[in-house]
């Protein structure tokens, strides 16, 4: 392969025990590497298998795009079913084909879209999606690094997520259709292929994607935080990492020791659909037979799966939060309110993930005694959430707002943060779960909390950044258009759905028509389905600004590389940084992240990282 | 034919967005970027104004269009339901006190503090004494929600009061429909296991050794009867895959999990009759709703739930044959000018539910 400048250049690099740390020794060097790349990288090694984190980060955004547009399609064709139980769509058997026969969708394949819409928005779209494309983009960059600790596990880490997408998406078209015990896919439904179609090969190919997915998430989680922690250039002390690291951070962390628990689980679950095992089977009698299984708990499996399931919710929420610390300060022009306060709140979160798992499971018969501890958990959470909180609001206070699109995606952001996170009092308290477990309003909670709030914080972060991964700005007009219809479009479909949930109306129901109790909010339904049809084409539109803008946005100017007015290590490096990051040595780091205030030197708003301190100056 | 319509028509309304984006970036260099950037900050800054006024009429407009849509089920139908509806109240209060002020503040902070070029931003870092302040408070209200919270929890889930009379009864899902048993005159629900499972006659799997079973009354539509004023205690289970007992009028809920055998107790306060005429509704039943996913059928997993007088369910359950006899006729033979009537009758209930459902 005509990789080999390539490989020597980080073998270099990375045997060179003072990498990062003194920049002045290594810059010139590699000064020579990133003119040979430019010239020798073949399409494929610049594009496809590349180990430039920053081209691995567009691999991982452009690919959650992909999944986003594919599961939000599918949560239409759902509502279509849901808001129109009596009436048929062409578009349906054209997409659906035999699934949909006449218009009208299959309730097979109903519950097989809506268990592959939650799978893929979790871990495609807001875990790989999020995650990955800007720990991928901002560790090295904001740190003060060439690359990642190991570009080729980075690499990998990209590849083995878009496997596991392949397979996923292969697992659509097998004749028994896709998983579609939801997105938990709680055994036995999805250990016997006789209790539904979908845990037929779907349901194989599920585990199998989910574990691809696993390894590529281990991969890079270790790899962001070996680099957080080894690769900071000089200065870059740990009390001076902006937030978005220590988020990245501590999600890494979150994944590297919860995601192992999920791959347990399936691994069971793959033992007891095909080597005849009984971790969660006992004491069944399905398909006009009793099955010799005795002894395994289905309860087995809701641990191991919220083992992960919950800190996953704080692995997408956490970047999400870094975010939009880092948008807040810098588009108000004043630091983030209580740095410090901020770390240990993700540290608290963190922690606190790991302990509050079976919130989800008050109702599965569970000791009392264990319940009533969780509780206690689970409430204390609201504690560092809420300090998050104020202190967002405190950073905007007797500030000088910009409005531009990341700053209002960042506001929209804390709202919603605000609005799902109040709910999940209700939710964590188990007297209340007891009514509303598995009703909409848990519909409601999750999808405002980390749904929408954690694609405002991607949004905010692909706005924010897109200046400097493409080095051309994003189209304004089209970005506040998005950004209003998303943020009211959020609440129209979610906030009723709290009042179905008060009226116990189950979720994951095909249709409702038959009910007493849950058949009066028809035209709520359908409202619902319109709303989120127009939301759904509202993202299209943020796709389209984003590729136009790729090409045709406006350039940003090689004299004014920060269009922000940033104090992060990023805008420091020319406008299209190429593999290295830096074309001369690394600058090195004197102050903290936050630094806006008025700047002697040259009358602007905000000193740089890498600005010294003056004389007589104390740093924050 | 109308799919390609729609897709020209969405291409061209994204064209015409694109143009307008293009054409208000152009005015903007043309008028002077800076200009046009302050006048637009303006405008975006009284918009989040708009914004929250948007947001807090859209959510006084909804509430009182939900209201209608969800009275029937405001009414508790049960003790434990009463405790719930205090509780949620309180959380209601302290989580929407904090979501008026928070919201608030989110918007008037951002309108009040845009740029208008005459800000000067204060560099206001940290503040031991805030930050200290809204620690304390969350921690305290949580710490009360913790409190009633825990209290409701262990009322609900410890056993029945001691020396109470109790009714009790079984609810077994299956794929897709509930079945309910009576334990008949002995009052004790008899042994069951599943390999003794045939879908002809013993869809529960009985135990016939055990003599508890003789006498218990078996409802393959899974209908519930239960006493008001009197505690019901469900012992729940299930046949193949997880089910849920929803009872949301009752404000209850609890898995059924193959091969583990789950409870919960409550007492139901308002007959159905009652609820007739609370509701407005002669036609009104209380309803079981499957709420864990359990296959396609899930959706459909209803069962009827009838609350009466002691007098009123001892009459019903007296209608009843026991399983056994409806399994074993040959055994019952002599007996059959007597029950002729009230089989009849039994069958003529049990077709009114099926076509219920």
């Amino acid at each position: 392969m005509s990789n080999n400048t390539h490989n020597e250049g980080h073998e270099h690099e990375l045997q060179n025990p003072n990498y990062g740390a003194m920049p002045s020794n290594d810059g010139h060097d590699h000064h020579d590497d990133h003119h040979h790349e430019e010239h020798e990288l073949h399409f494929f090694n610049k594009y496809v298998f590349s180990m430039d984190h920053k081209i691995i980060s567009r691999q991982f955004l452009i690919t959650g795009m992909f999944w986003a547009v594919a599961g939000g399609l599918m949560s239409v064709f759902f509502r279509l079913q849901l808001g129109f139980p009596e009436d048929t769509f062409q578009v349906l058997s054209t997409f659906l084909g035999d699934w949909a026969k006449g218009g009208k969708m299959d309730p097979e394949i109903y519950y097989g879209l809506v268990t592959i819409h939650g799978t893929v928005l979790v871990f495609f779209v807001l875990t790989a999606g999020l995650s990955g494309t800007f720990s991928n983009f901002l560790i090295p960059l904001q740190i003060g690094a060439r690359d990642m600790a190991s570009p080729f596990l980075n690499m990998l880490s990209y590849w083995f997520f878009a496997i596991a997408g392949v397979v996923m998406f292969c697992s659509l078209f097998v004749h028994t259709g896709p998983a579609s015990g939801g997105w938990t896919t709680y055994p036995p439904l999805s250990a016997l292929k006789e209790a539904s179609m979908g845990s037929g090969i779907g349901m194989d190919l599920w585990l199998i994607s989910m574990a691809l997915f696993i390894v590529s998430s281990l991969l890079g989680g270790l790899n962001y935080i070996v680099t957080i922690l080894n690769m900071r250039t000089k200065g870059m002390s740990m009390k001076r990492l902006p937030l978005t690291i220590w988020a990245f951070l501590f999600t890494a962390v979150l994944g590297v020791l919860s995601f192992p628990v999920l791959l347990s689980a399936a691994v069971l679950l793959i033992f007891d659909r095909h080597g005849g095992t009984s971790f969660y089977l006992s004491e069944i009698f399905v398909g006009g037979q009793a099955l010799p299984n005795v002894g395994g708990s289905a309860i087995l499996y809701q641990h191991l799966f919220w083992f992960l399931g919950h800190p996953e919710v704080y692995i997408i929420m956490l970047p999400a939060m870094g975010m939009a610390s880092e948008i807040l300060a810098t588009h108000a022009r004043k630091p983030i309110f209580g740095y410090f306060a901020m770390v240990i709140s993700i540290l608290g979160i963190t922690v606190l993930a790991f302990l509050v798992w079976a919130h989800h499971m008050f109702v599965t018969g569970m000791s009392p005694f264990l319940g009533g501890v969780f509780v206690l958990l689970t409430l204390l959470i609201a504690i560092p959430s809420a300090v998050k909180v104020f202190n967002w609001l405190v950073t905007i206070w007797k500030g000088n707002i910009k409005f531009t699109n990341p700053m209002l995606f960042a506001l929209g952001f804390v709202s919603l943060f605000i609005s799902g996170g109040l709910t999940g009092i209700f939710l964590g308290n188990s007297a209340l779960d007891i009514h509303l477990h598995d009703t909409y309003f848990v519909v409601a909670h999750f999808h405002i909390v980390m749904g929408i709030s954690a694609f405002f914080g991607m949004f905010a972060g692909v706005y924010h950044w897109f200046p400097k991964m493409y080095g051309r700005m994003m189209n304004k007009t089209l970005g506040y258009i998005h950004f209003f219809i998303t943020f009211i479009g959020a609440y129209v479909i979610f906030w009723p759905m709290h009042y179905e949930g008060v009226a116990g109306m189950p979720r994951r129901y095909y249709d409702f028509t038959s009910w007493q109790s849950f058949s009066q909010f028809g035209e709520l339904n359908k409202m619902i389905s319109i709303a989120a049809i127009i939301v759904f084409f509202a993202q299209l539109l943020f796709l389209f600004n984003y590729f136009v803008s790729i090409w045709r946005g406006k350039k940003v100017e090689g004299d004014k590389p920060n269009p922000w007015g940033s104090t992060t290590l990023e805008w420091t490096t020319a406008v299209d940084p190429g593999h290295g990051n830096w074309q001369g040595p690394i600058p090195e780091v004197h102050r903290w992240a936050y630094d806006f205030r008025p700047n002697e030197k040259d009358g602007t708003d905000f000193i740089m990282q890498t600005e010294p301190l003056r004389e007589g100056e104390e740093e924050h | 034919m109308s799919g390609l319509l729609i897709i020209i028509l969405v291409a061209l309304i994204f064209l015409v967005l694109y143009q307008l984006g293009r054409s208000s970036e152009m005015m903007a260099t043309l008028q002077g970027e800076q200009e046009f950037d302050k006048k637009r900050n303006k405008w975006l800054g009284y918009s989040m104004l708009g914004v929250f006024a948007v947001l807090m009429g859209g959510i006084v407009y909804t509430h009182y269009y939900m209201l209608p849509l969800i009275e029937d089920m405001l009414i508790a139908a049960s003790d434990h339901g009463e405790e719930y509806d205090r509780m949620f109240l309180i959380t209601l209060i302290v989580t929407g006190i904090v979501f008026f002020i928070t919201q608030f503040l989110c918007f008037y902070f951002a309108f009040r503090y845009r740029d208008n070029g005459k800000n000067k931003p204060v560099f206001f870092a940290h503040s031991n004494k805030l930050e200290m302040i809204w620690t304390t408070v969350p921690a305290l209200a949580m710490a009360i929600l913790v409190a009633f919270g825990l209290k409701a929890w262990f009322t609900m889930t410890n056993p029945v009061p001691a020396g109470k009379d109790k009714q009790i009864i079984e609810i077994i899902g299956k794929q897709f429909n509930w079945i309910s048993r009576y334990p008949g005159k002995d009052g004790v629900i008899g042994k069951k296991y599943f390999t003794n499972i045939n879908e002809e006659n013993n869809i529960l799997g009985l135990d016939w050794t055990d003599p508890a079973c003789k006498d218990d009354i078996v409802i393959p539509t899974g209908e519930l009867r239960l006493v008001v004023g009197k505690p019901v205690e469900l012992i729940i289970g299930s046949r193949d895959v997880i089910h849920d007992v929803g009872l949301s009028h009752f404000r209850m809920k609890m898995d059924a999990v193959p091969g583990i055998t789950t409870r919960m107790w409550f007492t139901p306060t308002i007959t159905s009759d009652s609820m007739k005429i609370l509701t407005e509704n002669p036609d009104f039943v209380y309803e079981l709703s499957c709420d864990q996913m359990c296959g396609k059928g899930h959706y459909s997993m209803r069962a009827v739930v009838y609350v009466q007088t002691q007098a009123d369910h001892d009459k019903w359950l007296a209608e009843q044959k026991t399983y056994y006899e409806l399994g074993h006729p040959e055994e019952f033979e002599t007996e059959e000018t007597e029950g002729g009537e009230a089989a009849e009758g039994e069958e003529a209930k049990e077709e009114e539910t099926v076509t219920m459902n």
